[in-house]
């Protein structure tokens, strides 16, 4: 699955999501229920800004060093006995771990939910080479087995359906005669997935952090997946874009109790795996050769510029978690793997502006994306930015649009323009007032007063009040 | 205390009531009123949605017409978060930026005007009412304003003021994005004036214009029996005992 997915225009996308009643009512419970916990678990942490200022502060220095701790990162994984691969693309990254699986003469591969992986489609690289993939991630593996449905969130990639659904996605597919309950569908796939895991000869896995001091790889689950990933298939792979990384398990510490508590409201999630490097001799369980594919496909273009902050992204989900407008939508809306504020923002830098340009519209400013962020990625501030890059530097922006900010700009940057049009405004809009409101106005006033009214201009503004009052006082 | 009004545009020419009253309140207070005539909008219409040069010029025009004012205030918390916006719009410009700096410093929205310069927790308000009120994500989340307005209503005699249910949410105003965006901003108001409606006040209180245009604008043409006011409005209210 590559990083676009879903219908490719967004205003078609949009209306697919706000008809869907089942999915908003499904995403409005999660939300809610993801939002108090995360209130909740980050009270108890104390200080909730003072962490997110730490968070900020290792992400950015991380990044002002990133080649520093990417060497020592690679020296440690490859003391220990594994090997490393920087891949500059997406095809780059897919054609090494197609090679490990030719070497391996593999057949079947077990992953753990990886978002980059995604992003490269990975998935239908291998499955060209006749491979079979099996994601093992419950939501990951629901989406699989529903003909690979796109993903909708980025900690949660199946919230856009409930058990309802979910059960009848595995009775079509996979023979399931069971009822909804939840606890009968996870015993199923349970059963299912562990003669995958058994059967599998390689695992695939992501990387929420890498440390650099020691070279290990650290993976967060409530499902214990990727401990089974890692710990069976003889041969493991890790795919991880360039950014996930921290220099020492202390900062490790932190990053962890941010992205938990960010992401599900927990302090610690059920699993979290750390892996060094192949298994040691005298060790019993984990992989005999072990890879780390660490991904560029353009995040070094991102380095050095105003959204370099993007890159400190932990993929918590908490801005999506908070966003009314993904809440209206869905995940689906946004095209592209990583959806809500944080797609906005990160999809147009990965794949340009020209098929992305509605993305950072998609957003009413209200900054409680910016304010959830445990990594105080200014998220508002760069969907703006986007919107002056697409306007004034691509030049995508509609013409109309273009020449009402100029007559705009022109107009309220002249007093005197200015008082003359407020003046008329009243006038002007009389044929189509009535009473004290407008309901039905002419362009470009119609996309407002579709849905609501308008207030009729004053037929004494303000600045006219002000200026009689001050006259009749002097006149007392 | 000298203090310089900003309307700004949508308080000029659609709510001039909220600026009569915020005239009446700042003068009951001691305050002696005046009004830069030169001054027109904020400019957040072109900066949010990307025209910077055009909201560029604006800025400046703004940054004039306040030069001489000691205070400014203003009965709209999202235009005064624009103007502490300037210093990034105008980065790049030095001698534009330290003025950018000092009428960022002394811009105050209204309800913040009261509560943090003047100390005023009680405006001697009394309004026999149930009122709920609406937080502006620009004035909570931009500008930082999130106690002022309900310390003052507080003290408003008669008035009961009901919490609203998911108030961080934004009621999909947003500027342009209303008229960009219709669709998924019409299912942003009509979940914010749901949560009005379950509240079961007779007003909704806001101190944003935009919001208020927005909100109001839904409810009248939903026929919500809801009455939407500005906070200074409310504020200014007596009623004869």
């Amino acid at each position: 699955m590559p990083l676009r997915v879903g219908e490719k225009d967004f205003s078609k996308r949009m209306k697919t999501g706000l008809e869907d009643a089942f999915m908003r009512g499904t995403v409005r419970s999660a939300q809610e229920k993801l939002r108090t916990r995360k209130q909740t678990s980050s009270e108890e942490l104390g200080d909730w800004e003072a962490w997110r200022t730490l968070g900020e502060e290792i992400r950015s220095h991380t990044l002002e060093h990133l080649d520093y701790y990417l060497e020592q990162l690679s020296d440690k994984v490859a003391e220990r006995g594994g090997h490393v691969y920087f891949a500059k693309t997406a095809e780059e990254g897919n054609a090494y771990v197609q090679q490990v699986a030719r070497e391996k003469e593999a057949k079947k591969i077990v992953k753990s939910k990886s978002m980059v992986t995604e992003e490269m489609s990975l998935n239908n690289a291998l499955e060209g080479d006749g491979l079979e993939v099996v994601e093992t991630d419950l939501g990951e593996y629901i989406l699989q087995v529903d003909d690979h449905d796109p993903p909708s969130h980025i900690v949660a990639p199946s919230l856009h359906k409930n058990r309802s659904q979910i059960k009848d996605v595995f009775a079509d597919k996979k023979g399931y005669t069971e009822s909804d309950n939840a606890n009968d569908i996870t015993r199923f796939v349970r059963e299912e997935l562990r003669e995958e895991f058994t059967n599998a000869d390689i695992g695939i896995t992501g990387c929420n952090f890498a440390v650099a001091e020691s070279g290990t790889i650290s993976l967060v689950t409530n499902e214990g997946n990727a401990d089974l990933v890692t710990a069976l298939p003889k041969t493991q792979i890790t795919v991880m874009s360039m950014e996930r990384i921290v220099p020492t398990w202390e900062e490790l510490d932190v990053m962890m109790s941010l992205l938990c508590r960010s992401a599900v409201g927990q302090k610690l999630t059920s699993y979290i795996t750390a892996l060094t490097g192949p298994k040691a001799e005298e060790e019993i369980d984990g992989s005999e050769d072990f890879h780390l594919i660490i991904v560029d496909n353009g995040r070094s273009d991102i380095l050095g510029t105003q959204f370099q902050s993007t890159l400190h992204c932990i993929r918590c989900a908490a801005c999506v978690n908070v966003c009314p407008v993904y809440r209206h939508v869905g995940g689906h809306a946004y095209g592209s793997i990583y959806n809500g504020p944080i797609g906005a923002v990160l999809t147009p830098l990965l794949d340009g502006y020209e098929d992305n340009k509605d993305l950072p519209y998609a957003s009413s400013l209200c900054s409680a994306c910016t304010e959830a962020c445990p990594v105080k990625i200014p998220l508002h501030e760069h969907l703006i930015a986007h919107r002056q890059i697409i306007t004034e530097k691509e030049t995508l922006g509609p013409m109309p649009e273009k020449w009402a900010m100029k007559m705009f700009g022109s107009g309220v940057s002249s007093p005197k323009l200015y008082r003359l049009a407020s003046k008329q405004a009243n006038c002007v809009m009389r044929p189509w007032t009535k009473g004290s409101r407008i309901p039905k106005g002419p362009e470009p006033l119609k996309a407002w007063t579709n849905f609501r009214d308008l207030p009729a201009p004053a037929s004494e503004r303000f600045r006219d009040w002000f200026s009689n009052r001050r006259r009749s006082t002097f006149d007392e | 205390m000298n203090v310089s009004l900003f309307i700004t545009c949508l308080g000029d020419m659609f709510y001039p009531n909220a600026g009569k009253a915020t005239v009446e309140l700042l003068e009951k207070f001691g305050c002696t009123v005046d009004f830069p005539k030169s001054q027109t909008c904020c400019g957040q219409p072109a900066f949010n949605s990307g025209y910077h040069k055009d909201a560029r010029k604006v800025a400046k025009q703004t940054i004039q017409a306040f030069q001489n004012s000691s205070y400014v205030v203003s009965p709209s918390g999202s235009c005064v978060a624009m103007l502490h916006e300037y210093h990034h719009l105008l980065k790049g410009e030095p001698e534009w930026q330290v003025e950018a700096g000092k009428l960022s410093a002394k811009s105050y929205e209204l309800t913040q005007f009261f509560v943090n310069v003047l100390r005023v927790e009680d405006a001697g308000a009394s309004f026999h009412a149930k009122a709920t009120y609406h937080t502006s994500c620009h004035m909570m989340r931009l500008l930082g304003v999130m106690n002022a307005p309900q310390t003052l209503l507080n003290h408003v005699e008669g008035l009961e003021m009901i919490d609203l249910s998911r108030d961080y949410d934004c009621c999909g105003f947003g500027g342009t994005f209303a008229v960009k965006m219709p669709d998924i901003s019409k299912e942003m108001v009509d979940e914010k004036m749901r949560c009005i409606h379950d509240t079961g006040a007779d007003i909704l209180i806001s101190a944003d214009a935009g919001c208020m245009m927005n909100i109001g604008g839904r409810m009248e043409r939903e026929e919500s029996p809801v009455k939407v006011m500005h906070i200074a409005e409310v504020l200014n209210h007596t009623e004869a005992r």
